[in-house]
């Protein structure tokens, strides 16, 4: 799962079950039934969980590009070298 | 959320927190409620009063229980634990309280009921003081929430009174 796919997967989860609660506590309320309230919200649940647990393939439509080994071979991050020397110079003193 | 283990943990801690707001809502929601409960108690006969060998006195009551508990029900109400009580003053204490019966109303249907019957829990005085008491049946209510609160409330009727002579 890529980043995007993060978000969505958890803004998906949070959407869902706050609608499934909001639907299911208004039908009880209105039917006056406590089960129907806990049995839509238990389906409520099961469905989030099949939608948005598995790794699913509209998870993974933003994958990220890294760069070919030997292309980052050619530029050296300048700051890693930098920090290590920082580094060394208080130590030998 | 990268991983399967973390998204299910997430969906159930959310799934458990929100299904405790949607409980905690439905207790609230009682509170809209406001029952109007009746209660009717005859003392058809007074079948037996008489005194212990220890000193204290007992009655048999044939009573006609009525009451009409529907408005109590509500959509997260689980059952309803109603008692009928006799409630007098003596020297010795301030409130005496006998059970004389007892029942559960497992829903609305039960609510509205008409009962014939002798007092099923022995009405006992601690020490001989009803010769002629005045006394009041209190009906007691307790209504058990599915979720939430548990709500007691009474009727006290008054007016009854027991004969003076043993019988």
């Amino acid at each position: 799962m890529d980043w995007q796919g993060q978000k969505l997967a958890e803004q998906l989860m949070q959407i869902l079950l706050l609608a499934f609660a909001v639907v299911s506590f208004g039908t009880g309320y209105v039917l006056g039934s406590f089960q129907m309230m806990m049995l839509i919200y238990a389906g409520g649940v099961v469905l989030t969980t099949l939608v948005t647990v598995p790794n699913w393939p509209f998870f993974n439509r933003h994958p990220l590009k890294w760069l070919d080994p030997s292309e980052a071979e050619k530029h050296p991050k300048p700051q890693q070298q930098q920090a290590v020397s920082s580094k060394k110079k208080p130590a030998k003193k | 959320m990268h991983s399967f283990g973390y998204r299910a943990n997430a969906l159930i801690t959310l799934g458990v927190t929100v299904l405790a707001l949607m409980c905690a809502m439905a207790s609230l929601s009682d509170n809209l409620n406001s029952p109007t409960p009746s209660a009717q108690v005859q003392v058809l006969n007074v079948n037996w009063f008489q005194k212990q060998r220890n000193g204290n006195e007992e009655v048999s009551l044939t009573l006609n229980i009525s009451a009409d508990l529907q408005s109590m029900f509500t959509w997260n109400t689980k059952q309803v634990f109603v008692f009928l009580a006799a409630e007098y003053e003596t020297p010795k204490n301030s409130l005496n309280q006998v059970s004389l019966w007892d029942g559960i109303i497992p829903s609305k249907e039960h609510a509205k009921f008409l009962i014939h019957t002798t007092n099923k829990y022995r009405f006992i005085d601690q020490g001989s003081n009803l010769q002629g008491k005045e006394f009041n049946l209190t009906l007691h209510w307790h209504v058990m929430p599915k979720t939430g609160k548990m709500f007691a409330d009474k009727i006290v009727m008054t007016g009854y009174r027991l004969p003076e002579e043993y019988r």
